[in-house]
């Protein structure tokens, strides 16, 4: 067998799905963030279709709480690729009355965003999201499958999946369902950061150590720079200049750091061999309970 | 926290685990996980809550694959669970499926994409009708290597007749299949770690392989080179612009059949046939967004251009002049099939996906069902249910260009989707064709 390494394969089985979601919906959109697993679902997208540009645009759902760095990277990086961006605001579904804010120190739009990502997909008629979701990530993801399937509500049914053989995929759908496609499903955190630093894929800033204004809140390192999350006025003398990378870079209010001093992609491909948490152990929004992805994915969430 | 891999290195190896959680299965796949440091501190601590919360005795690591909600109220698991872990040597991708018989859908579904198959036997019980099932699913699937682990070692003192007799009444029986994989027979306790990660002290008698030593050498047979070279084609790159690429010079006339190289290689210059019209032209250039590319090898992905303007587009194939694929409108193929609510009999009808090719398809007979606790084949009924396998004759709209399943895993299978549902009802694997559809004018009414 001509070996190839596993990043050709995972590489190369990537660029079938991009194409095979391409092939099979009407009108796709790639879901953009800002963080290292869509800026890589990103990257494999070009070189799937070069030298066209993009078949479809890349779609980022905006909560408002976005760390400065990470939409200044998001609009580098889609004019660098040559792609076009859509954007569903949070704030809007908050102001139309679609969704209610939560409440008092704690509030996160993460789950708001499921709400204001069904209606930007029904308003743009897209039939197709590509996700950056990895299997490695999360127990109920370790279930879901690379084209996965959403009913008119935009619900994931975990007991009744089309099981997946060989490569062949089946999008087949009725009017007013959707899918929610994974070309990473595959990949594990390493396999992301040995891939960036193979292909040498600029990063947001927020990846590397640097320093910032944190509060420390029930074991996470949360940002105090933005203003964003509101202290309790007990907390604000607590806040302490830190030296911290973030492992994950989602909404402000559910991301918390890591004291780091890896400035390189080389010494973070050394911390996350050495780390003894998973990534989404800095994720509020998982710790909410056992079940809290499975919850919020069935609803329509990423 | 995955080991590194040397990421210049490494090759990759999928394998898929049978055996029902009285085998320890779970507790195996745990020990894989926990002993190459794949499990994280957190995700330890929870399992460990979990267990405290559940009034578990020890710390069930099978709470760790059990993801959904559903599984760990009822303490089974539903569905294929998808496991990763590395080692220096290998980056390794589990398919974790359930071992009743009720979940033969699963594990039809966790072997399709496997090079390697373990299945676990309980030392105490050897071999049963299960282990059976099990072999005969992998054979059908056409997995190359099993590891027969021989588990729960330490609950029969190690004993080496134990080992040797269970080994042989496998072999006995494995030879009755029509395709005999490769057998390597481990010695094991999954429970203490014994031949899992390290050779054991326990059996000196055993000269082989740790489970893990092997699964890092292990030479799979998947898509080789030697093949012939197949290129079914998922979409047409054509960038209609004047922007002028660095290294493809003008984009204007550029169209490139996009895919995933299955088998066997192309290097430009290759005269190529063209399916569905089965014109012949030229290979002229192997593109990849690194730029020109000489050859093109198994699995990976390429844009592809050829001399001339040949009609074909998303399920059309490439493949070399001389090397042709068979083509037919009607062929037999072993299915599994998949659905709770609905059976197939003669006359069901569905959209067959192959390859990249979508094709309206009819059952035109029932041949044969197999009994997968016996293997004896059964004409009683024609009718399919949830789990059966067997042997049907299936007639499509237009011709298909395949292998035989056992010659070529990825132009040999499809997928059967009902016209209602769009749900995915069976597997399939082609055995033969029955006329070649250029000796047949015929219409079909389909």
């Amino acid at each position: 067998m001509s070996a190839i390494t596993h990043l050709q394969f995972l590489e190369s089985e990537a660029i079938y799905i991009l194409r095979e979601t391409a092939a099979q919906f009407q009108k796709p959109a790639l879901l953009f963030s800002g963080g290292k697993d869509s800026i890589v679902m990103a990257w494999l997208a070009r070189k799937a279709f070069h030298p066209s540009r993009l078949p479809f645009p890349l779609l980022h759902v905006d909560t408002g709480h976005n760390f400065p760095e990470a939409i200044e990277y998001r609009d580098w990086f889609v004019q660098e690729i040559g792609a076009s961006l859509t954007v569903g605001l949070v704030q809007k579904s908050i102001d139309d009355g679609r969704v209610q804010e939560e409440q008092g120190y704690n509030a996160s739009r993460n789950k708001l965003q499921t709400v204001t990502l069904l209606d930007t997909i029904e308003e743009n008629q897209y039939d197709a999201c590509l996700g950056g979701g990895r299997r490695d990530e999360e127990k109920a993801r370790a279930k879901e499958r690379f084209f996965s399937h959403r009913d008119g509500f935009g619900q994931w049914d975990p007991k009744n999946q089309r099981p997946e053989l060989w490569n062949i995929f089946n999008g087949r759908k009725q009017f007013g369902e959707h899918f929610r496609v994974f070309p990473l499903s595959n990949w594990t955190e390493m396999d992301i950061w040995q891939y960036i630093r193979q292909e040498n894929i600029p990063l947001p800033s927020l990846y590397f150590s640097h320093q910032r204004k944190i509060i420390e809140r029930h074991g996470q390192l949360l940002d105090a720079t933005t203003g964003i999350i509101p202290l309790h006025d007990e907390e604000k003398p607590k806040v302490k200049e830190m030296t911290i990378r973030f492992r994950t870079v989602g909404d402000v209010t559910c991301t918390g750091a890591v004291e780091s001093t890896a400035s390189t992609i080389d010494e973070i491909v050394a911390e996350v061999a050495a780390a003894r948490q998973t990534e989404r152990g800095t994720r509020a929004d998982d710790k909410r309970s056992e079940n809290a992805m499975e919850d919020r994915k069935k609803e329509g969430y990423f | 926290m995955d080991v590194l891999v040397n990421p210049t290195e490494s090759s990759l190896l999928r394998f898929t685990t049978a055996g029902s959680v009285d085998d320890g299965k779970s507790t195996l796949i745990g020990r894989l996980l926990y002993d190459s440091k794949s499990i994280f501190e957190d995700q330890l601590l929870a399992v460990e809550e979990s267990s405290k919360r559940r009034g578990d005795a020890h710390v069930n690591l099978a709470l760790l694959t059990d993801g959904l909600r559903a599984e760990r109220e009822q303490g089974i698991t539903i569905d294929v669970a998808y496991r990763y872990f590395a080692t220096p040597k290998r980056k390794f991708i589990i398919a974790d499926t359930p071992g009743h018989i009720q979940y033969t859908r699963n594990m039809v579904t966790g072997a399709s994409t496997a090079d390697l198959a373990i299945i676990l036997i309980d030392a105490r019980l050897g071999v049963i009708e299960q282990t059976m099932r099990h072999t005969y699913l992998a054979s059908l699937l056409r997995i190359g290597h099993i590891v027969l682990a021989v588990n729960k070692m330490d609950l029969v003192d190690f004993d080496e007749a134990v080992y040797n007799k269970i080994v042989a009444d496998f072999q006995a029986f494995a030879k009755g299949l029509d395709q005999l994989p490769k057998v390597t027979p481990i010695p094991m306790s999954a429970l203490n770690g014994d031949n899992v990660v390290d050779k054991s002290e326990h059996t000196p008698w055993y000269t082989g392989p740790s489970l893990l030593q092997h699964l890092e050498t292990v030479q799979v047979h998947s898509e080789t080179a030697a093949d012939e070279a197949r290129f079914p084609v998922q979409w047409v790159i054509r960038p209609i612009s004047d922007r002028k690429d660095a290294k493809l010079g003008n984009l204007h006339d550029y169209r490139g059949f996009a895919g995933r190289m299955a088998s066997g290689t192309f290097r430009v210059g290759d005269d190529v046939l063209v399916y569905p019209s089965e014109m012949k032209s030229k290979i002229t250039g192997i593109h990849t967004f690194e730029g020109p590319q000489e050859e093109a090898i198994p699995q990976l992905s390429y844009s592809i251009t050829v001399a001339d303007e040949i009609d074909t587009s998303r399920g059309g194939m490439i493949v070399k002049a001389n090397e042709p694929t068979q083509t037919s409108q009607e062929f037999d193929a072993m299915i599994c099939w998949f659905a709770d609510k609905k059976t197939l009999k003669p006359r069901s009808r569905f959209h067959l996906r192959h390859t990249t090719n979508d094709v309206r398809a009819v059952v035109t007979d029932v041949l044969y069902k197999v009994n997968i606790s016996t293997l004896e084949k059964t004409t009683e009924s024609k009718e399919f249910a949830l789990n059966d396998i067997g042997c049907i004759r299936l007639r499509c709209a237009t011709p298909i260009f395949f292998d035989p399943y056992g010659k070529n895993r990825t132009t040999g299978s499809f997928v059967l989707v009902d016209e209602q549902t769009n749900n995915t009802v069976a597997a399939g694997m082609i055995t033969h064709s029955l006329v070649d559809a250029g000796d047949e004018d015929a219409e079909v009414a389909i």
